[in-house]
């Protein structure tokens, strides 16, 4: 099995300060990778440096075999709360941009088939014609993953996105997430704040505070011992169920 | 009436009036979609400002107005974009400071070329009925660098939507903000000796917030803009002749009149 993502010694300064310090790291095609840490762990800035938006100060990264930002393999799934929901758009259009790379002026019976396709794969297809702007967060989160799927990535990137979805809507995500993994053989990498769904559905639990922590098998990377020394405490008492003992709170 | 402005459009200075109002009409209203829904706003008023500093420096020098005012602008569009992009400064923050030094330096050079002040404030307010041919050139050309940079249409429409995702699909985000702002400043220098700096910003804001109000899709939003663009220049100019009115503000007026009925037309919708 080959490598999707390979850092060494990655270290990211901003302003000065040490986003992430000397994370070396290796992950293999396929894994379903879940990437925890408190509140400015530096998750969202390793996606930004798998993306190609930010320069490592130090350290090398290679994304699917080549440099950060030089690989079109890549499907994104950002942080939904930071869109501009005020933008004039429909469903179709934002699935569609994902594929073109750029804005579709209009789009023809072939490109409206193809988004309604990928819309009806992650159970949006009536969201076609829906206004972005009205879209719920469950709704939105769909037409994002649509997109993302859209153009069969070989490295699915997801910054938090089971924020602000319902139980029911979080549960359809990852059943779409790990039926795209099993058929395309792709890697998902997602950054995520629950314990729970990373012990549940991740091949792999990446660490991280700054440096990394843990990687590994979540069963082992989970421990007490890692998940205190990564969040200062292991949270409180009802969050424990992620083990399994008690599923009905997970 | 017709009768009127049938005479009207005999009349050369209202056809060149008519043909500058037009161009500079359609290219504002063109990035106005950008600039609204960016949230850049403040940058019209921000270069027409600054145009005024080019305008000023010009007549310090004895030179034509545009030949300065023009390259001094896109520096000003483009000192914007860099000091935004480099800081963790707002866009509108950026756009004061540079507006105001502009202004200040247009008010040294002036002040160090007495007796020539008038030319400024004409640009002040404008004068579409003074349009000379030199002007009108001018404002064909910004029509056809706008219609030039139309392939752009799309990535600049993928960056508004989603800066970091377009970045993240390889487009050219960085350098299309600068080449964005600079058709921009283009435009905005030279439809300043048009409408005047004072009413200018109205051209890139209000077509645009009156398409955004009907539109669901960008694309119809462009074309929205552009329209309400060119038919408020139109009754605009049509009405300042029938009723003695200043031209630009009359313009400005009917894109206000628009944008109310375009407001009344989404609430009637959505009730």
């Amino acid at each position: 099995m080959g490598t999707a993502i390979e850092t060494a010694g990655l270290t990211v300064r901003l302003g000065g300060f040490a986003a992430l310090d000397d994370v070396s790291l290796t992950l293999a095609d396929g894994a379903f990778v879940a990437v925890l840490g408190p509140n400015g762990a530096g998750k969202s800035t390793l996606l930004q440096v798998l993306l190609g938006l930010i320069k490592p100060s130090a350290g090398n990264v290679t994304v699917l075999g080549r440099a950060p930002g030089r690989t079109s393999g890549i499907g994104y799934v950002p942080q939904l709360k930071t869109l501009d929901r005020s933008f004039p758009a429909e469903s179709c259009e934002v699935v569609l941009c994902g594929l073109k790379r750029r804005w579709p002026w209009r789009l023809s019976a072939a490109q409206h088939a193809i988004a309604v396709d990928a819309l009806s794969k992650v159970g949006a297809a009536q969201l076609a014609h829906r206004a972005f702007s009205v879209l719920s967060g469950g709704e939105l989160q769909r037409v994002y993953l649509a997109r993302a799927l859209a153009r069969r990535p070989r490295l699915l990137l997801l910054d938090e996105p089971a924020a602000g979805i319902d139980v029911a809507g979080e549960a359809d995500m990852y059943d779409v997430l790990e039926a795209y993994r099993r058929e395309s053989g792709a890697t998902v990498l997602m950054v995520t704040h629950d314990w729970g769904a990373a012990f549940h559905h991740a091949t792999c639990a990446l660490l991280l505070n700054r440096r990394l922590i843990a990687q590994g098998p979540p069963a082992t990377a989970l421990s007490d011992a890692n998940l205190s020394e990564t969040f200062g405490h292991t949270g409180h008492a009802h969050a424990m169920g992620r083990y399994g003992e008690d599923d009905s709170h997970a | 009436m017709h009768s009127a402005l049938a005479e009207a459009l005999g009349m050369p200075f209202v056809q060149r009036a008519l043909c500058a109002g037009l161009c500079i009409g359609a290219a504002t209203s063109y990035y106005g979609v950008f600039v609204v829904q960016r949230g850049l706003a403040f940058l019209g008023d921000g270069l027409a400002h600054s145009a005024l500093g080019g305008v000023a420096l010009a007549l310090l020098l004895g030179q034509q107005p545009l030949w300065i005012a023009v390259p001094f602008t896109v520096l000003v569009a483009l000192g914007i974009t860099w000091v935004t992009e480099r800081t963790r400064l707002g866009a509108d923050t950026t756009i004061g400071v540079f507006f105001a030094l502009s202004m200040a330096l247009g008010i040294v050079f002036l002040s160090l070329k007495q007796g020539y002040a008038a030319d400024a404030i004409a640009y002040l307010f404008g004068s579409i009925l003074a349009v000379s041919r030199a002007d009108l050139w001018a404002a064909g050309a910004v029509a056809l660098i706008t219609a030039a940079a139309t392939p752009r249409w799309g990535a600049w429409a993928y960056a508004s939507f989603d800066r970091e995702s377009a970045l993240a699909d390889g487009l050219a985000v960085r350098r299309d903000d600068y080449l964005l702002s600079a058709l921009i400043a283009v435009a905005v220098v030279v439809a300043a000796k048009v409408v005047g700096i004072v009413l200018l910003s109205s051209f890139l804001v209000i077509p645009a917030a009156a398409a955004r109000l009907l539109a669901r899709r960008f694309s119809t939003m462009t074309i929205l803009s552009v329209s309400i663009g060119v038919l408020s220049v139109l009754a605009g100019l049509a009405a300042s002749y029938m009723l003695n009115l200043p031209s630009g503000a009359t313009i400005i007026l009917t894109q206000t009149v628009l944008f109310a009925l375009a407001w009344a037309m989404s609430a009637w919708r959505r009730a």
